[in-house]
């Protein structure tokens, strides 16, 4: 039981690492951004999965429904989560942007088109 | 525990979407997974009893974020080249990572331990407190909007931000067109 209870932030680091995977390895900027978000989602369950106490309920006071879980891990991944979309959006208009001036968003034909200039 | 179970097959099922979003080389395909990923991680949030982050997820997470993606396939187009060189430096650089994150974890407290310091420290304070401070039963809701509002309102200070970013980039530039025919930047 030494190693057991900690199965889920292994899978989670696992999650984490193929979003990493998709940012650094794909040369397609859309691809890169969604990688990103997949990086961003496995964040938001580990911190989630910290909270999580055992027997608990979700924190919404009431009779007989101890012990709650913790609380603030799910108020700040709710902050996270909405920031996450603003930084997401952006990056999406930054992408449409360059491929208005490059015709294209492959980072190899980007970086030719700038060694060529 | 049954919770066990249900916490293992959804973290394969995610572990499958996000190995699947890496294989495919049609972006349509590869949004469509991500919103499939995002769905099963709210669900996942409702087993660790994360409501409020669960239906957050599913409405920004699943809902506008897939939807700015296929906005932005719809107008860059949606084929990815194939790569043209084999991903053995990338791979390396995700497993180093992935292994030295792992060696960070073997100091953490277990999973669902209601004696890790995380539980003992701020949190007890708001679950017992917040009924006579606030007077709201959603714990949640009474540090995201009391206890911790100044986070709430700088997070509205980055989504405004943001705002004005995208219409920088994209909204302004559309206006000068007419007048301005083959500028160069």
């Amino acid at each position: 039981m030494s190693f057991g209870g900690l199965y889920n932030y292994w899978i989670v680091i696992l999650l984490m690492m193929t979003g990493f995977y998709v940012v650094i390895a794909s040369g397609n900027l859309v691809k890169k951004i969604i990688g990103l978000n997949l990086f961003q989602a496995s964040v938001f369950i580990l911190y989630i999965s910290v909270g999580k106490v055992a027997g608990g309920s979700a924190p919404v006071l009431q009779d007989g429904f101890e012990p709650y879980s913790n609380p603030l891990p799910h108020v700040l991944i709710l902050t996270a989560i909405v920031v996450g979309v603003a930084t997401t959006a952006l990056g999406l208009a930054l992408v449409v942007r360059i491929r208005e001036a490059y015709d294209s968003v492959e980072e190899d034909e980007i970086h030719d088109q700038d060694e060529s200039l | 525990m049954l919770i066990e179970f249900v916490n293992i097959a959804i973290l394969a099922l995610l572990a499958v979407t996000a190995l699947a979003a890496i294989r495919l080389h049609d972006l349509f395909a590869v949004a469509m997974m991500f919103g499939i990923y995002s769905l099963l991680a709210s669900v996942m949030f409702v087993v660790l009893d994360a409501i409020d982050v669960a239906f957050t997820e599913a409405a920004v997470g699943v809902g506008i974020s897939t939807v700015l993606m296929l906005g932005t396939i719809g107008l860059v187009g949606r084929h990815e080249q194939k790569p043209a060189h084999r991903p053995l430096l990338p791979i390396l650089v995700v497993t180093i990572t992935g292994a030295a994150l792992v060696y960070g974890t073997l100091d953490m407290p277990l999973f669902m331990d209601p004696a890790a310091p995380a539980q003992q420290h701020v949190a007890p304070y708001y679950l017992n407190e917040s009924p006579e401070q606030i007077g709201i039963p959603n714990v949640v809701t009474s540090i995201l909007a009391s206890y911790r509002g100044y986070d709430t309102l700088g997070e509205l200070a980055v989504i405004f931000t943001a705002g004005i970013g995208v219409l920088g980039i994209l909204g302004l530039r559309r206006r000068k067109r007419p007048g301005h025919e083959g500028t160069s930047e």
